[in-house]
This record gives C-alpha cells, sequence and structure tokens, in this order.
C-alpha cells in the first residue's frame, strides 16, 4: 500500500501525484517513441488511427464528459478541419498555417452551434446536433465549387520546412503523437483551473453553477468551441492520413464510433479516450479475423466430436455466411454499447482503476466500495 | 438607506400569487430569519433574490444598486451567495473541487492562460486554495477533503453547501432552510456556525428555516409570510406573538 502524505498544496495541483506516475508514463513514452521503428508497418498505420481517434475522444469528452452537453455531430467537426485543410493546401498554404486556421475555424462553427445548443438539454440537444451533422454532410455534397461533391478531395502528401512527410512516415506518426499529446496536457491543464471546474459544475447541477457566479452560457459556448477546434486539428491529420477525403466519410456512423471510444473508454478521463480509441480501430481487423478463421474452426471442432465431413462443412457455410451477413457489425456495436451501459458505465478505465485498487488494498479489498450509491436528492425543479 | 431592500416585490403563476407585493429590508451585519407555513413563499422569494426566478413586479435593492435585472450569475459576483434546500451540489466531484467552484467568481486568468497552466494560474491556484482550506478549517470538514460528494452522508453535505456558499466571500449569504433533514447535534452546531457568520467574518444573513429553536437562537429579527404576505415583522418574540402568525400556524 502506498500512503500519501501531502505537505503543500500544491501536491493536489501537480499533474504526477506521484513518482510511479513518472515512471509509468515515461516507459509509455518510451515505447510509443521506438515503436514506428520495430512495429510492422501495419500496426504503425493503427496507432496513428488511435491517436487521430483519441484526439477526437478528448474533444468530446470535454463536451460531454465533463460539461455533460451530448453531441453526435462530431463526425461533421472533423469534416470541417479535414476539408479546411484539403481546400487550403491546393493554394499551396504552408502546413502549420492551415493546421491552426482549421482548428479555429471548426471552433467557430462550434461556437455558433453552442448557441441555438443552450436552450437544449438531454435527448433535445443530441438531436440538434445530428441536425447540424447532415447540414454539414449535405453541404459537403452540394457545394461543389469547394468541396468537389461526392466525388471527394484528394489530399497530397503534407510538406513541412519544404520536405514531404509521408502518411506512413515516422514523422506523420509523431506529428500524430505529439498532437494528441498536446491536447491530453491542455485537457488536464484545463481541468486543474477555473475553466475545467465550471464545465464540470455545468454538468452536475447548473442551477447552483449559476449561484457560484459561473456564466452556465458561456461557458457551455466555449466548451463547445473548444471540443470542436480539437476535433478540427484530427481531422486535418484525418485528412492527410487517409489522403483522400468525400462527404460520405463523415456520416452519423462515424459520429456514433466517436460517442462509443468515450462510452467503452470511460467518459471521466483521457485515459479513457485512448482506451476507447484502441477497442474502436482494432475491433475492425478482429471481426474480420473472426470472420476468416472462426468458420473453420468450429467445423474442425465439430468433425472432432464426430461430424462427417458434409456436416462439417455445412456447418462451416453456414457460420460463414452468418459471419459476413450485412449490418454484423452494427449489431455487434450495438450489444457492446448496452452491455457497457449496464455493467461498466465507467468503461475501460473505471475497470481498470477498480482492478488497481483491489491490488493496491490487497487483502482488504471490499467489493462494496464501487457499488453504486442512490443519489439522495436532487432538485430537477429549477433546471 | 438599508443594505439590502426588497420593494413590492411579486412573483405570481398564471393566477397563483406566491409572493405578492412583499417590501422588506436587511440591515448591514444582521441576520434575518423568513418563517411562515409550507407554501407561503418562502423559496419563492429567494429565488427572486437569486435571479432563478424573474419577478413579476417590484425592485430589489443592493448596497443602493438596482439588482432586478442583473443575472443569476451577476448576483454572485456582487457578493450574494446561497445554500440549497434540496441540496445542489456537484455529486460527481470531490468536497474540494466543490468548494474552489465556489472561488469561480474571484478567479481572473484567461483561458489560454489556463490551457498551458502558466505559473500566473498555479499562483490564484493556490491562493484559491488556501481560501478554501480556511472554510473547510472554518466548518470542520477536514476528514472529507478528497471524498466524492455522491458518498457523504446528507448531514456532511449540508454543511457542504454552506462551505462553498462561504468560498465565493460573500457579503450576503442566504440560507435556504439550513437545519432541514439535521438532526439535534447537527442543528446546534449549524447555530453556531451561523452566529459565527455574523460575529467572526462580519457577513450579512437572511435565513428562510422552520425549525423556531434555531431562529430563537439565532435571528436579530424575523419576518412571518403567509400566502405570499407579510402577516408580522419584529424581534422573534414579538413575531411569534403575533396574533395573525398565531392564527396561520395553529388555524385559529
Amino acid at each position: 500500500m502506498r500512503f500519501m502524505f501531502k505537505t503543500d498544496y500544491e501536491d493536489d495541483i501537480k499533474l504526477f501525484p506521484h513518482g510511479g506516475y513518472i515512471v509509468t508514463y515515461g516507459v509509455l513514452l518510451a515505447f510509443l517513441v521506438v515503436a514506428p521503428f520495430i512495429l510492422s508497418s501495419y500496426l504503425v498505420s493503427q496507432l496513428v488511427f488511435v491517436f487521430i481517434y483519441a484526439t477526437v475522444g478528448v474533444g468530446l469528452m470535454i463536451l460531454t464528459g465533463f460539461t455533460g452537453q451530448a453531441s453526435l455531430g462530431h463526425a461533421a467537426f472533423l469534416a470541417i478541419g479535414a476539408y479546411t485543410a484539403a481546400y487550403l493546401q491546393q493554394y499551396n498554404v504552408p502546413f502549420p498555417v492551415y493546421f491552426l486556421a482549421a482548428g479555429l475555424l471548426t471552433g467557430v462553427v462550434g461556437a455558433m452551434v453552442g448557441f441555438p445548443a443552450l436552450r437544449l438539454q438531454g435527448i433535445y440537444l443530441v438531436i440538434a446536433t445530428i441536425s447540424f451533422a447532415f447540414i454539414i454532410e449535405e453541404i459537403l455534397a452540394r457545394w461543389e465549387s469547394v468541396t468537389h461533391g461526392n466525388e471527394g478531395m484528394r489530399v497530397k502528401a503534407l510538406q513541412f520546412l519544404g520536405t514531404a512527410v509521408s502518411r506512413d512516415s515516422p514523422s506523420f506518426y509523431f506529428l500524430c503523437l505529439a498532437v494528441l499529446t498536446l491536447t491530453i496536457v491542455g485537457t488536464l491543464n484545463l481541468l486543474r483551473s477555473p475553466t475545467g471546474r465550471a464545465f464540470v459544475a455545468i454538468r452536475d447541477s447548473e442551477t447552483a453553477a449559476r449561484s457560484m457566479g459561473v456564466n452556465v452560457s458561456l461557458y457551455k459556448v466555449k466548451s463547445f468551441a473548444i471540443s470542436a477546434a480539437i476535433t478540427g486539428f484530427a481531422g486535418v491529420l484525418f485528412a492527410h492520413k487517409l489522403s483522400f477525403i468525400s462527404p460520405e466519410m463523415f456520416t452519423l456512423q462515424l459520429s456514433i464510433e466517436f460517442i462509443i471510444v468515450i462510452l467503452i473508454g470511460g467518459a471521466f478521463s483521457p485515459h479513457g479516450a485512448v482506451l476507447g480509441a484502441i477497442f474502436i480501430v482494432m475491433i475492425d481487423p478482429f471481426l474480420t479475423y473472426l470472420k476468416d478463421d472462426v468458420p473453420g474452426m468450429i467445423a474442425a471442432v465439430a468433425a472432432t466430436f464426430g461430424a462427417g465431413a458434409a456436416t462439417a462443412a455445412k456447418i462451416q457455410a453456414n457460420v460463414a455466411a452468418f459471419a459476413s451477413a450485412n449490418g454484423l457489425k452494427g449489431a455487434i456495436y450495438g450489444i457492446i454499447i448496452v452491455l457497457f451501459v449496464l455493467f461498466e458505465p465507467l468503461g475501460l478505465y473505471g475497470r481498470w482503476l477498480k482492478i488497481k485498487l483491489f491490488f493496491q488494498l490487497f487483502p482488504l479489498y471490499k467489493r462494496a466500495t464501487f457499488k453504486r450509491q442512490k443519489i439522495y436528492v436532487k432538485s430537477e425543479r429549477n433546471r | 438607506m438599508s443594505y439590502f431592500r426588497a420593494e413590492n416585490l411579486s412573483l405570481h403563476f398564471g393566477g397563483l400569487k406566491a409572493v405578492d407585493a412583499v417590501s422588506f429590508a436587511v440591515e448591514k451585519g444582521e441576520i434575518l430569519s423568513i418563517i411562515g407555513p409550507n407554501g407561503a413563499g418562502k423559496s419563492s422569494i429567494f429565488n427572486l433574490v437569486s435571479r432563478i426566478y424573474n419577478p413579476t413586479s417590484g425592485r430589489i435593492f443592493f448596497e443602493d444598486q438596482d439588482i432586478t435585472e442583473e443575472p443569476a450569475f451577476g448576483i454572485a459576483k456582487l457578493g450574494i451567495a446561497r445554500t440549497f434546500q434540496n441540496i445542489e451540489l456537484f455529486e460527481n466531484a470531490t468536497l474540494l473541487s466543490n468548494l474552489l467552484v465556489g472561488r469561480h467568481r474571484h478567479s481572473t486568468t484567461q483561458l489560454w492562460q489556463e490551457l498551458l497552466f502558466l505559473p500566473s494560474v498555479k499562483a490564484n491556484e493556490k491562493i484559491h486554495r488556501r481560501r478554501v482550506e480556511q472554510v473547510i478549517e472554518f466548518l470542520d470538514l477536514e476528514p472529507y477533503r478528497d471524498k466524492l460528494i455522491s458518498g457523504l452522508p446528507y448531514g456532511v453535505r449540508k454543511v457542504i453547501e454552506l462551505a462553498r456558499a462561504l468560498c465565493t466571500e460573500p457579503k450576503l449569504i442566504l440560507l435556504d432552510e439550513p437545519s432541514s433533514g439535521l438532526n439535534v447535534e447537527e442543528t446546534d452546531d449549524m447555530s453556531f456556525w451561523i452566529r459565527d457568520l455574523k460575529t467572526e467574518l462580519g457577513i450579512t444573513v437572511l435565513m428562510v428555516e422552520h425549525d423556531m429553536t434555531l431562529v430563537n437562537r439565532v435571528s436579530d429579527r424575523v419576518i412571518a409570510l403567509n400566502y405570499g404576505k407579510v402577516l408580522a415583522m419584529g424581534s422573534p418574540a414579538e413575531v411569534q406573538r403575533h396574533p395573525d402568525v398565531v392564527a396561520a400556524y395553529l388555524g385559529a
């Protein structure tokens, strides 16, 4: 067991409460630095997607996890970032300029979405953000002079200081890693300062936040803007990674994937965004693997239990047909979300914290520690 | 001029007159209690003063400034803090972060400074933390400093409500039934603290309360309300003897 002795107010403010954190994050960072040189190019590419999804996840977390404003429109913010980059790149605007411009523009659009959203709560806000995403999708498809409509836009390799940075190069990997790291550090900084606390206050009780002097409308708009800007930055990286963007990439499905990122990972800490991003990026190859290999395995098992060659082949065909059925992926997503909401509302990171505490307190761990408490009284009157 | 003044304050919901032309004044440094049966309009007056409701008519003045049109968050910035009868704490945050939200009106840092967590932000955070620590000490909340609110008992939460309001460093504090749901011992503590607010911290107190023992013990003056109208005003003893008040409570 570890006992924390606090001797200074700074002990509560520090990012790393004790030396153990520096060691673990140091090891993680060291691994990520050597990863592009030791892992296969496929895995490195997947890691880049993890970084991009995690960046969006952290952005969405600021809005949904900390400010309590649900959004199903983040694919649209990602699209605005991606298209801004693609458009400005045509005019040979340097990368740092269009990177910042994309974040800024998306932030402004986010603030503009935030204003009408001030009057909406819960499910109505979700509907409003979905409509916003549809509007953006439609604009991308119709505004052909700028976006080339459904033809999509080709995104050239990133030019930085006169050299081309290929989307598969270690440099691009480190760029994405840097963006994610800066986003996480910025978010943590925000959370330990007045703005972050105001966000959390709005999430838990708007009335109380107001009577503590928090300008609720202003902070909601701020939260929308910050969240959108981060997603816009991620959009630039997304465009470069895919090297081609078209409106049908930024659909409701993508927004739902972002929600899954923070829901599965845990919406209360950037750790959750990273874990959720790993989950969402790795589930596709995992499902493909299942589709390819499981029918054969089941047939082999059936054969060992005495099924004839004809029966085994029939079983294999049936399982294969089931595995490649349309919409299976959607169904699996759905089941996973339902299971997480019911049994692990704090997500993968919440589960990790419980496991960690179990070993820290061993053998004194009590099962009731994390039993969900009934909320005592919560007045809805003054909403 | 009075420190705080409500003039002909009315709040009508359709035909229901929740508050009907109520006028009262609070002098600097006094403890004024509002009593009355259920539905008399006590909490409505609080919600009018803290600007959660808009009055149908009437005006509110604080330190000779008209605050009737002030937004709810502006009230806190002027130095008026409030507690809630049904506890409106930030459930999924620790006691410390709840109290630090109370410091919000004193925060001066800009968003970009906070994103970088510049030394100025850190210095400010330490100042906030020191003030919060003083409130924690004043209200004996040390054992709960790092606990989540959702795991704390009702009596403690009630004290935290008061603590959070104190963290705003208010000049006038509105206490909405500070003793509701507390046991005898906790109510005793609460009455000492309310008196300390006045004598040690020099805060003016406006309080809604049902527990007459607490009212008698702490209040300088009492206002009795019924059906949104003022029945009587004066010292606790005077108000309790007033025939209209007796009638309102006993139905005689």
